[in-house]
């Protein structure tokens, strides 16, 4: 591709969540708005390498879409003037004043994560049409053929034009919960990214990123809601150590890992955003584990970790949240404060045997307790379980060394 | 404003009491069904309601051929037939599935909301 074109590409990416929301508001369909998108980008294409990109690239984008989506709807209307007219003419008012927030982006999540919208397609939807994926990409990324990615895309599309799934930000009475799929949303983007399933990377960086670029929109738009900026606080704490993370092809766990490694400027950002969230003081789940992570990132050796700190986190979350997956991670840091025994008693209680980090836990307990016998039972059973090429490497490397 | 149908699936064997399970029971699901059904009339939202007789009570005709075949017994054979409905006239489908949940508890059965293509 020459340059010229990969600088376009670049920026229509960069625009392309705010462009279609914005057309989905004018036009009130979301076919209408990725093929004006479509038309906007060949022009761009066109024009941009000879005439230099505009100073306002997002605003030329936005314009140009427009005029083709109109110029497109003229044409029908002379085939089906009826629903055509419905259409030219259904955002002319103003917004219902029923949402906080009147950003066309933060409308457009909300539809995207709608809990009449099956999960995979919440995913696969924000990520086309706020992340501006391809259909492919994200296949690629969720390891499924184009072909059923592209039925799950559509079939979703359908089922909000046809069922009249709103496009608005929900009542303030709402919110919490319905803020709740869109951060469950962004944050299984982000660990597919981070722990990949199936053998290619064992990291996709471009997953991770967009969470994390999802996210940042998300809290300028919603900068009151201290779960949104909790979410971005645990996710650049988490991609912080990304460098460090893997070596050689294995997953390097959290003390072994060399902390000059890190990044220094996402350890600073993410430290600032939990002490933002501790100030506003209504904690949540995503709060403490971002707490979590900044005591974890406080540390300057594994040696130095406040260990009763992060105990502490984890009984305040086991109070929001107890699941049987926050009480594993929480006996993993209890291990640390009063030994694998108190820990191995507990991580043997919990119902989370298809589960392949309660494998981890219990091989790595056994481990240290010198029960070898056991701990290369749990540590086949941990490889078994783990779709991480990376994970799966460093359990095998952990199994060699027992004798 | 576009229409829905929100469908109360229940078990295809009734009791005395339909689907309750004794008579206070039934009387009282009928008494906030009928309060509901006010209330969607009273905010604008109704369109048609009604509860069904037993599926047993069902016969199919297909008139496709040239004499129609008629057939006693429901389409499906299955546990959970259909057992009454509410066609609604709503702005958007978070109101249909508000409207839903009050249905729900007042009938005490779950619904299905299934968008109408139009209505003649």
């Amino acid at each position: 591709m020459p340059e010229g074109a990969a600088a376009v590409e670049r920026v229509f990416r960069e625009e392309y969540g705010r462009l279609i929301a914005s057309l989905v508001r004018r036009f009130g369909d979301i076919d209408v708005a990725e093929e004006a998108a479509g038309e906007a980008l060949v022009t761009a294409l066109e024009k941009w390498p000879a005439s230099g990109v505009p100073p306002n690239p997002g605003g030329w984008l936005t314009t140009t879409a427009t005029h083709r989506a109109i110029d497109r709807l003229r044409r029908e209307t002379l085939r089906d003037s009826k629903h055509q007219a419905a259409l030219m003419a259904y955002d002319d008012t103003p917004h219902d004043p029923t949402g906080p927030v009147e950003d066309d982006r933060l409308r457009l999540i909300f539809t995207c994560c709608h809990p009449a919208i099956a999960s995979d397609a919440q995913v696969a939807l924000t990520l086309r049409l706020l992340g501006g994926l391809t259909v492919a990409e994200i296949a690629q990324a969720f390891l499924v053929p184009e072909t059923t990615m592209a039925q799950r895309i559509t079939r979703a599309k359908r089922k909000i034009t046809a069922a009249k799934v709103p496009y608005r930000v929900p009542e303030a009475a709402d919110l919490p919960e319905r803020l709740g799929s869109v951060l469950a949303v962004l944050f299984l983007v982000f660990n597919e990214g981070y722990l990949a399933s199936g053998e290619g990377d064992p990291v996709r960086v471009e997953l991770t990123a967009e969470a994390i670029r999802l996210a940042r929109i998300l809290r300028t738009l919603l900068p009151g809601e201290p779960e949104v900026t909790g979410l971005l606080g645990l996710m650049v704490l988490i991609e912080a150590r990304r460098q460090s993370r893997v070596r050689q092809g294995q997953l390097v766990p959290l003390d072994e890992q060399d902390r000059a490694g890190w990044d220094e400027r996402l350890v600073a950002e993410g430290h600032a955003l939990v002490r933002e969230c501790l100030a506003i003081n209504r904690p949540g789940r995503y709060q403490i584990l971002a707490a979590i992570n900044a005591v974890h990132t406080d540390a300057p050796t594994a040696a130095d970790t406040d260990w009763s700190q992060v105990v502490a986190l984890y009984d305040r979350l086991v109070r929001i949240d107890p699941s049987p997956i926050v009480a594993l991670n929480r006996a993993v840091a209890v291990a640390e404060l009063d030994g694998p025994d108190v820990a191995l008693a507990l991580v043997d209680r919990l119902p989370l045997s298809g589960y392949h980090p309660w494998h981890v836990a219990r091989a790595d307990l056994l481990r240290r307790l010198g029960r070898s016998v056991e701990a290369k039972d749990a540590y086949d059973a941990a490889i078994a379980a783990t779709q991480n090429s990376a994970e799966r490497a460093y359990l095998r490397r952990k199994r060699g060394e027992l004798v | 404003m576009a229409h829905y149908l929100l469908a109360v699936h229940g078990p295809a064997e009734m009791n005395e009491f339909g689907n309750y399970g004794s008579k206070e029971e039934m009387e009282e699901a009928f008494a906030t069904t009928g309060a509901f059904n006010d209330k969607l009339k009273a905010d604008g939202y109704w369109v048609f309601a009604g509860g069904l007789e037993p599926a047993s009570t069902a016969t199919v005709v297909d008139g496709q051929g040239e004499r129609p075949i008629v057939t006693d017994g429901p389409y499906l054979e299955s546990k959970e037939v259909l057992g009454g409905f509410w066609v609604i006239d709503a702005p958007d489908l978070d109101v249909a599935l508000k409207l839903a949940a009050e249905g729900s508890k007042a009938c005490r059965g779950k619904v299905e909301v299934r968008p109408f293509q139009g209505l003649a």
